[in-house]
């Protein structure tokens, strides 16, 4: 397997900002790399030319290649104590002040998230205080987060992180076996809305107050995890919150003085500054 | 004659283990100066649930800082860096580290080959690749991508591992520079610890 040069990328970023209007100029270098090989081992393709060829032919495959460009690998409560950190202080600590809640699920992916949070306020009585946006780049899998079908073998971690969240009842609850898969109550998510939306390119659309956006910038360089940042700030009411990766990082953007840390661990910020 | 090719142009070592590789870990950790001058960067299979006490237990005999990296955080000589629980880690160009959560690659997350075949691309020949005991085959193909790339392969010997698989997966791949025992891999490190202070 040939290395693929940083020429090529360039050449391939190029060509998709200009034919499609998607911006990959700031990814990443390394994980991007990975996903274009990915592609091109998937297609079986040798190169990154018989990939802009292919692309230039066929105008239906850059939906496919962006499903396979971005990463949409997830779990249903995925780090537990996130979620009882949550539960406990951030949920009631908004609805002191507040009647409504507003959330927004920043790369929503194939809805995990969503689902975890609408089980964790269903469980805290709130539900239906809660308006939820989720939002992400990829159609299809806003498609597939709408459907809330999910193969049976994933359950188990889900489970399992239920259980260590530990939530009033069983993860079981909530969905129901047919065949292989498991098939979440849509009941659970009538208060979710889903919209496709560009973090990169997209602009600000509404204000909430509560901001999910966990490893999605992980996937950009730190000028665009910087631009984004500002997006995510402008879309954030006066002290709502925004919640990012276990392991990402605010401390290198330019206005990380415009939130305080509330939570280090669980990487929960606050926005104390318009 | 020198047990050793050695050399002063590496800037990263990559470290991969799993089970079994906890022990020679802390032996190679407790060895090394504080001063060592290449920074070192460990991919240890571990429990993704898990994310507290990796750190601690690694660094109570170690003189060295043993952290778990934040993503894009900047890469410096003086720091063992391990691949936090459910991330994967990669080096890249411009001396800095990312993670990521993409799928598992060989069942694993943090993946082995994702850390080697980083080093590999963003440092070229000047990355010496360390793989220890364990009962999977990653790290081979990464093992590939360093000495693809000339730098330097090292796996623990697998009659002296406790778990020999992954280091006889990296045997069957590709060509290995030094089968050491850990001992012999302290050597090893020490020995160009001292080619750097000359």
């Amino acid at each position: 397997m040939g290395d693929i040069e940083i020429t090529e990328l360039r050449k391939l970023t190029e060509f998709i900002k200009q034919e499609f209007d998607y911006d990959f100029k700031n990814y990443a270098m390394s994980s991007f790399r990975r996903r274009i090989q990915r592609v091109l081992d998937l297609y079986k393709m040798d190169s990154v030319d018989e990939l802009i060829r292919l692309l230039a032919k066929q105008e239906f495959f850059f939906e496919e290649f962006i499903s396979e460009v971005t990463v949409n690998v997830t779990e249903m409560f995925r780090d537990p104590t996130f979620w009882r950190v949550l539960r406990e202080h951030i949920i009631p600590n908004i609805l002191l002040n507040h009647n409504k809640i507003s959330i927004w699920h920043a790369g929503c992916s194939s809805g995990e998230e969503i689902i975890s949070m609408m089980i964790m306020l269903d469980e805290m009585g709130v539900a239906d205080k809660a308006k939820i946006v989720a939002t992400d780049v990829d159609k299809a899998i806003i498609e597939r987060a709408k459907k809330a079908t999910y193969p049976l073998k994933n359950m188990e971690v889900n489970r399992k992180n239920y259980l260590r969240y530990q939530g009033k009842y069983t993860l079981e609850r909530y969905y129901k076996e047919s065949g292989s898969e498991a098939i979440i109550n849509p009941s659970l998510l009538e208060n979710v809305s889903y919209r496709k939306h560009d973090l990169v390119q997209g602009s600000v659309f509404s204000k909430f107050d509560l901001v999910l956006c966990r490893n999605v910038m992980i996937y950009f360089n730190q000028t665009l995890q910087n631009d984004v940042l500002h997006k995510l700030h402008e879309s954030l009411f006066k002290y709502g919150y925004l919640v990012i990766g276990s392991k990402e990082s605010l401390i290198w953007c330019d206005i990380a003085h415009k939130f305080i840390v509330v939570n280090n661990e669980e990487k929960i910020y606050k926005k104390i500054k318009d | 004659m020198p047990k050793f090719e050695l050399s002063t142009k590496y800037k990263a070592i990559v470290i991969g283990g799993s089970a079994g590789s906890f022990q020679p870990i802390t032996q190679i950790l407790a060895a090394l100066p504080k001063e060592f001058p290449v920074p070192l960067f460990l991919c240890l299979h571990r429990l993704k649930h898990v994310r507290h006490g990796f750190v601690e237990a690694l660094s109570i005999k170690s003189n060295k800082d043993v952290i778990e990296p934040a993503d894009k955080e900047s890469i410096r000589k003086d720091k063992v860096y391990l691949a936090p629980a459910n991330y994967h880690m990669a080096l890249e160009l411009g001396h800095f580290i990312s993670l990521s959560t993409e799928e598992l690659i060989n069942n694993s997350r943090p993946s082995i080959d994702i850390t080697f075949e980083s080093a590999a691309y963003a440092y070229r020949d000047k990355v010496i690749g360390i793989l220890l005991s364990g009962a999977n085959k990653d790290g081979a193909a990464g093992m590939e991508a360093i000495h693809a790339k000339n730098g330097m392969t090292i796996v623990q010997d697998p009659s002296k591992s406790v778990i020999n698989a992954m280091p006889n997966a990296a045997l069957a791949r590709t060509k290995v520079d030094y089968i050491l025992s850990v001992e012999e891999i302290i050597e090893f490190l020490l020995e160009l610890d001292k080619k750097y202070r000359i």
